[in-house]
């Protein structure tokens, strides 16, 4: 637990008049694992594309794994896994096939793809469905297969954008030990979610970001110290008392219009 | 440099073989350009395409001059050798009109009482052609041939009646009756057909037109999925990625470009004068001079829906302004200078001479050059942009 491997100063992102993320500025140690909150429209996914090199940021920059993202973009990318709001893989294609197509990309040799790609889907519960056509996947399967993807380069930092998002109870367990499986192997986990449960097990950190800026980064024991006048506090009561309660319908449809979803 | 190359080419290759599991694509992919070409082929009604024409006859004078007349008609024949005219018989000419407009017959002839003893008295004698005001373009073949047809034998009489007259050979009176024959050379043998005009221009359409909309719709799908992200990701040049795509794009329009090529050789008899090696190169150079513009819409677009819109709009243009179904010295000035503007004027350009004149590599050296500066133009303007716009 030494060492930072994220640090973004004063990340800012704009798509024309509307301010998606706003002077954004924290840091993630090696080994973190660091909850991303906020409402739908709030800036996560936003933050989490600028720190993975798909977005430019408008100003304020960031490092990862100890590379600048607007100066060494190459070099962040070696270093990073991403599990995306949309799944990465080719449907026509088999598990095995994506998993050799993404690996060769990073120049991983054949022998060393073969290898990994039988550990992760092992791991996953995957490894007897290596050669079929992702297409025939359910959305459990495709997302396990997704995250083994993320993971063949074996990077030290992993972006989890909503991994358990529409999986059924069994796969989000599977899921969720699975992360905590990376933790203890010195992986550095940035998690975004809107499962409190999920935020509250595995995170070391949590921030909580809304209309663009970060309103909270704390552990979850100290953030739940913050919440008054309640017994029993969990991280949705600190949530909501940071977020409110007002349903953020404006804020997502002003974002959607801009071209990009959501964020 | 050399992980770019082979990252362009993992790419080319990832596309591919995704592109051979989807067994509709595939279907539609060969199908294409059989039915392009089957089309046009067909439509664009040339001389040769006159065979086994329905005709109908009708012949009120029964003499040797219109029984001689009719077998020559009858016998005529195609450059390959098959019947031009199938006849069919009736009575009178509204008969013969009333066949033509239940489309029984595509054209008649008819021959009035008396056309011989005409003849033979050294009169004018005149036979009716009617022709289908229906179907301008056929009728106007069919009515070429038989006039041409009623030239000659009117000539082969007149030849017949003068060395009568003047006892001398029919060989030696040719001169007195038509002093002057054109004699129609070209630059290469062979009969040349509108067919022959169209087809370069086609082969270079199919190519161009898929590798432009296939690209971009490529790239827009994998950004609409969001696979584009897990490429993105990778430590890959983001030349890498427009060209490796490109070349996908490329490999089957090469393919179904080869397609044409076979069914315009085997089916409609084009010949290719020139030498294959310098089709295909100038088809390449074609297709490379297209990849900037396609990788620009495809970058701009958010959704693949929008993409293939986009380029239908400029599709439809270009293909009349690129001169595939007429010639660009026919049109008005201004549409001229646009024309020049556009690749695919100069790669139609250059596979007319290789195909129709069998030019060598000489002949097409501007338009390889004007295609290359296109390309790299495009294409170095295009990637940075690319680049730009997909992390905006």
């Amino acid at each position: 637990m030494s060492g930072v491997m994220i640090e973004a100063k004063d990340l800012t992102k704009k798509f024309g008049q509307f301010t998606a993320v706003d002077r954004v500025s924290f840091t993630v140690s090696k080994g973190e694992v660091f909850g991303f909150l906020g409402p739908n429209g709030a800036g996560k996914s936003t933050t989490i594309r600028m720190l993975t090199t798909l977005l430019t940021p408008t100003s304020g920059t960031a490092s990862v794994a100890g590379y600048d993202i607007l100066k060494q973009p190459d070099r962040v990318r070696e270093n990073i896994g991403l599990v995306a709001e949309k799944v990465i893989l080719y449907d026509r294609l088999t598990a095995y096939e994506n998993l050799e197509f993404f690996g060769k990309l990073y120049g991983l040799p054949e022998k060393v793809i073969k290898e990994r790609a039988e550990k992760w889907l092992t791991l996953l519960h995957m490894d007897q469905w290596m050669h079929t056509p992702v297409m025939k996947f359910s959305t459990g399967m495709k997302q396990r297969v997704n995250i083994a993807r993320a993971l063949l380069t074996e990077p030290p930092v992993l972006f989890l954008d909503e991994p358990t998002l529409g999986l059924d109870p069994q796969t989000r367990n599977l899921i969720r030990k699975f992360i905590a499986d990376l933790k203890n192997h010195g992986v550095t986990v940035v998690l975004t979610t809107h499962d409190m449960l999920d935020a509250e097990i595995l995170s070391d950190r949590v921030a909580i970001i809304d209309h663009g800026k970060i309103v909270a980064v704390d552990t979850v024991e100290n953030l739940k110290k913050l919440v008054p006048n309640k017994e029993n506090t969990n991280l949705e009561d600190v949530y909501l008392y940071f977020t409110g309660e007002e349903i953020r319908d404006k804020a997502l449809s002003k974002a959607k219009s801009e071209g990009r979803g959501h964020f | 440099m050399k992980k770019t190359i082979r990252d362009l080419f993992l790419i080319a290759r990832k596309d591919l073989l995704e592109f051979s599991r989807d067994k509709m694509r595939l279907f539609s992919f060969f199908l294409m350009p059989v039915f392009m070409m089957i089309m046009v082929g067909f439509i664009f009604p040339s001389e040769n395409a006159l065979k086994n024409a329905c005709i109908g006859v009708a012949d009120n004078d029964q003499s040797r001059y219109s029984r001689s007349f009719l077998k020559m008609i009858e016998a005529a024949k195609t450059s390959d050798g098959e019947k031009i005219f199938k006849i069919e018989h009736y009575d009178s000419l509204t008969a013969l009109k009333e066949a033509i407009k239940t489309h029984e017959i595509n054209g008649a002839i008819y021959i009035p009482e008396g056309f011989s003893t005409k003849l033979e008295e050294n009169t004018q004698a005149e036979l009716i052609v009617v022709e289908d005001q229906a179907n301008p373009q056929a009728s106007q073949i069919f009515t070429q041939v038989l006039t041409r047809m009623v030239d000659g034998y009117s000539k082969q009489i007149s030849l017949q009646k003068l060395s009568l007259s003047l006892k001398q050979p029919p060989s030696m009176l040719e001169a007195i009756v038509e002093p002057v024959k054109a004699k129609i050379t070209g630059i290469v043998k062979g009969n040349y057909n509108y067919f022959e005009f169209v087809a370069p221009g086609i082969i270079a359409m199919i190519v161009m037109t898929a590798v432009l909309t296939g690209l971009a719709a490529s790239i827009a799908r994998e950004k609409e999925i969001g696979t584009l992200d897990g490429i993105l990701i990778s430590p890959v040049n983001r030349l890498s990625i427009v060209l490796g795509k490109a070349v996908a794009q490329a490999v089957r329009g090469l393919i179904q470009g080869t397609i044409v090529l076979i069914l315009a050789i085997f089916l409609f008899g084009v010949k290719i004068n020139g030498s294959i090696l310098l089709v295909f190169l100038i088809l390449i150079l074609g297709i490379f001079s297209f990849v900037g513009f396609g990788i620009l819409v495809s970058a701009s677009a958010a959704e693949q829906e929008t993409a293939t819109q986009i380029l239908f709009m400029f599709q439809f243009p270009m293909l009349f302004l690129s001169g595939v179904f007429f010639p660009i010295s026919m049109m008005p000035a201004f549409m001229q200078a646009i024309s020049k503007i556009i690749p695919l004027t100069y790669a139609i350009e250059a596979l007319r001479k290789v195909i129709v004149l069998g030019g060598g590599i000489d002949s097409v050296k501007n338009e390889i050059l004007i295609l290359t500066a296109f390309g790299v133009v495009a294409t170095s303007i295009s990637v940075p942009l690319f680049k730009r716009m997909i992390t905006r």
